[in-house]
């Protein structure tokens, strides 16, 4: 049995709004509004969903990168949220970060070699006369040349800037890897080229993947566990194969049907659920199911109580979704309301 | 089925002729657009994919004539009902353009007009090919807003593009788009900054205006996916070049040329398990514009490629079935292995 690496309980982000004359809280962006799961050491777990669902900020709050509003973070046993600042940036040699934009997270002042160099040196991992071999070393890792070591950001192509931000977050040796948007920029040949390097390395380090995306076919291939978030909250979540194959929450199954297919002529065409209308604010999200005002399936019942994560016995292990009517759903008993 | 020769019945909207672009540097210059060829037929809807850099905006800006300096269209014809735009002026270039051609945009944010509301950037189509009064030009785009699945469109009709969600705000650019009621709508993106379910909303109102109007449709996209579900016919581009055009149903059953079969193995798909295998890539990446092959320009990626590939640029042929194809494999010159099948080379 693996150990669990990373476990994330209530997890709460709310953004304050400021507002009136004396620049007082007037209200607050709960960005992620209790959210709880674990990562196992050597897993790589997908957190997908739309703009404003609250993947990215899940994400960042584990890395403290924004400090959360509540919850718990135990990364490896420890407590993260108890650290003191500078007790956080040693543990950050553990877990790092890959950004969507590879020209935006890194300095384009700086040659790759000093990119390098300077996360080897903060994190001090690698004696200083050892250093030039290492970024060699790196730089052949994720399939660069080392003699491209002394070039500026802007001399590579996009694909390769993505390189150097994994070649960054390499450096230290890291266990857990925040994969933010990592592949989502790319042209579809260089982000499949990006998403096999990825796998390669996490076999070669045994590293574990936290991917944060909203491309389900790039999730279907490099998940094990898959994580549905809606306005904040988790909605379903389970193994990718039981995600996929068998979705019970009417958001994952509108999800999964409005994606386009590469096929113009696929042999079963499953009916596509048309969601109406926009995802709500975050500031004053739904009350009851926050999907709800979206949900072809909503009652009067999703407008008040809250649904909470559970396992339905149509469900393989592991596999949980927060809807009133999952069952009912599947086997029919409960339709589309008008 | 519908065949691509099916085209050559009717006079197509619109058929490009050996169109060339290029942007000139002081070094040297880029031909974004290299003489490509195609044809939009009355009522059906065309994609142009690639890759970043493939031209594929490019060409779709130069149906416009909206390319500007240091870019320059050096040569070719764009008919558009049998007339080429190239011979317009620029008078009566804008006297077509929002009006029998339109076109719409990845980002709306960036294309709308933060400072007027909705209703004054859709009524300005009407004023001024319409020669309509301020007034029932109004009228006229709240009917419009309506048409595009906006509630409650007399509000919105007033209300500025912040604040709309990005949704709406695409379904504002097709509104301001088809307000003139064009035969040819230029889609160059239009739901690549969306979210999945939204994007679902957008080219359902997309296909279902299609119908209601009978307008033709350029769809320019990189996503296999809404080729799949929105065009009749595909072309293929790499490096300012055509290298496959097929209906779509061809294309994706029995793609011929080693590009096409590269980006379909290249995506990873939702609804389908590939197990814990590696993605079948194209090696490499697209060279640098000062850099171009001197052959076929795929030959340098090409898991086929032979000495023929790196030579000599192959040219477009058309096949019985009216696609076309621009590889070497499929001429009698071919020196590679005469058994070659692309198609043993697909992963999904």
């Amino acid at each position: 049995m693996t150990k669990d690496l990373l476990k994330v309980t209530d997890l709460k982000q709310y953004f304050p709004i400021k507002g009136g004359m004396l620049g007082r809280t007037v209200n607050h962006v709960k960005a992620v509004d209790g959210v709880s799961f674990t990562v196992k050491e050597g897993e790589t777990v997908s957190i997908v969903g739309e703009s404003g669902c609250g993947k990215s900020t899940t994400g960042r709050a584990i890395l403290r990168l924004d400090d959360p509003t509540s919850g718990e973070v135990e990364f490896d046993g420890e407590d993260l949220l108890g650290l003191s600042k500078k007790e956080m940036r040693k543990r950050r040699k553990d877990l790092q970060i890959i950004f969507q934009d590879p020209y935006a997270s890194i300095n384009p002042r700086q040659t790759v070699r000093q990119i390098l160099e300077e996360a080897l040196e903060i994190q001090n991992t690698v004696p200083k006369k050892d250093r030039p071999d290492k970024i060699a070393e790196l730089m052949e890792t994720v399939g660069l040349g080392a003699h491209q070591a002394d070039r500026f950001p802007h001399e590579f192509s996009g694909g390769q800037r993505q390189r150097i931000g994994i070649a960054r977050a390499l450096s230290v040796d890291p266990k857990l890897i925040v994969a933010d948007e990592a592949v989502s920029a790319l042209d579809v040949s260089i982000q499949a080229q990006v998403i096999n390097l990825m796998k390669r390395l996490q076999r070669e380090f045994s590293l574990t993947y936290l991917f944060i995306a909203h491309d389900l076919g790039v999730v279907r291939h490099i998940s094990d566990r898959v994580i549905v978030m809606y306005l904040g909250k988790i909605v379903e979540m389970g193994d990718k194969k039981s995600i996929f194959d068998n979705p019970h929450h009417p958001y994952t199954k509108a999800l999964l049907s409005a994606i386009p297919v590469p096929d113009p002529a696929p042999e079963k065409k499953e009916e596509r659920v048309f969601l109406k209308g926009d995802v709500p604010s975050p500031i004053d999200p739904p009350q009851g199911c926050r999907f709800h005002t979206r949900c072809p399936f909503a009652t009067e019942k999703c407008k008040v109580e809250t649904p909470e994560l559970r396992p339905e016995d149509t469900m393989e292990e592991g596999h949980v979704a927060a809807c009133h009517y999952m069952k009912e759903i599947i086997d029919g008993t409960h339709k589309p309301q008008q | 089925m519908v065949k691509a020769t099916d085209i050559l019945d009717e006079q197509p909207i619109l058929e490009v002729k050996d169109l060339q672009t290029s942007f000139f540097t002081e070094k040297f210059e880029v031909k974004a657009v290299d003489g490509v060829n195609f044809a939009v037929p009355k009522g059906k809807t065309l994609g142009i994919v690639g890759e970043s850099g493939s031209g594929k905006s490019i060409t779709s800006l130069s149906v416009l004539r909206l390319i500007q300096d240091p870019g320059k269209i050096k040569g070719g014809e764009i008919l558009f009902k049998g007339e080429n735009l190239l011979d317009k002026s620029e008078a009566q270039m804008r006297k077509i353009r929002g009006n029998e051609i339109s076109m719409i945009f990845q980002e709306p944010m960036t294309s709308l007009n933060p400072v007027y509301t909705v209703g004054q950037q859709i009524s300005e189509a009407y004023m001024i090919h319409q020669n309509m009064s301020k007034k029932e030009a109004m009228l006229r785009s709240t009917e419009m807003l309506e048409l595009v699945g906006i509630p409650s469109p007399k509000q919105r009709v007033k209300q500025y593009p912040h604040e709309l969600s990005g949704g709406m705000r695409q379904r504002v650019m097709i509104a301001m788009a088809l307000a003139c009621d064009p035969e040819l709508l230029i889609a160059d993106e239009p739901t690549t900054a969306l979210d999945v379910t939204i994007q679902a909303q957008i080219l359902e109102l997309m296909k279902d205006l299609q119908d209601r109007l009978g307008m033709s449709i350029i769809m320019i996209t990189h996503d296999l996916g809404v080729v799949a579900e929105t065009c009749d016919y595909v072309a293929v581009m790499y490096m300012g070049k055509v290298v496959e055009y097929a209906s779509v149903t061809d294309l994706f059953k029995n793609p011929k040329h080693p590009y096409t079969v590269g980006l379909l193995n290249s995506l990873p798909r939702h609804d389908v398990d590939l197990g814990d295998v590696e993605l079948n890539v194209i090696k490499g990446s697209v060279p640098s514009p000062d850099n171009i092959p001197t052959g076929c320009r795929f030959a340098p990626r090409c898991p086929f490629a032979s000495d023929i590939c790196h030579e000599k640029l192959p040219h477009l042929e058309q096949s019985e079935e009216g696609n076309q194809i621009r590889c070497w494999i499929y001429t009698d010159e071919w020196d590679g292995d005469p058994e070659v099948n692309v198609n043993d080379q697909r992963s999904t």
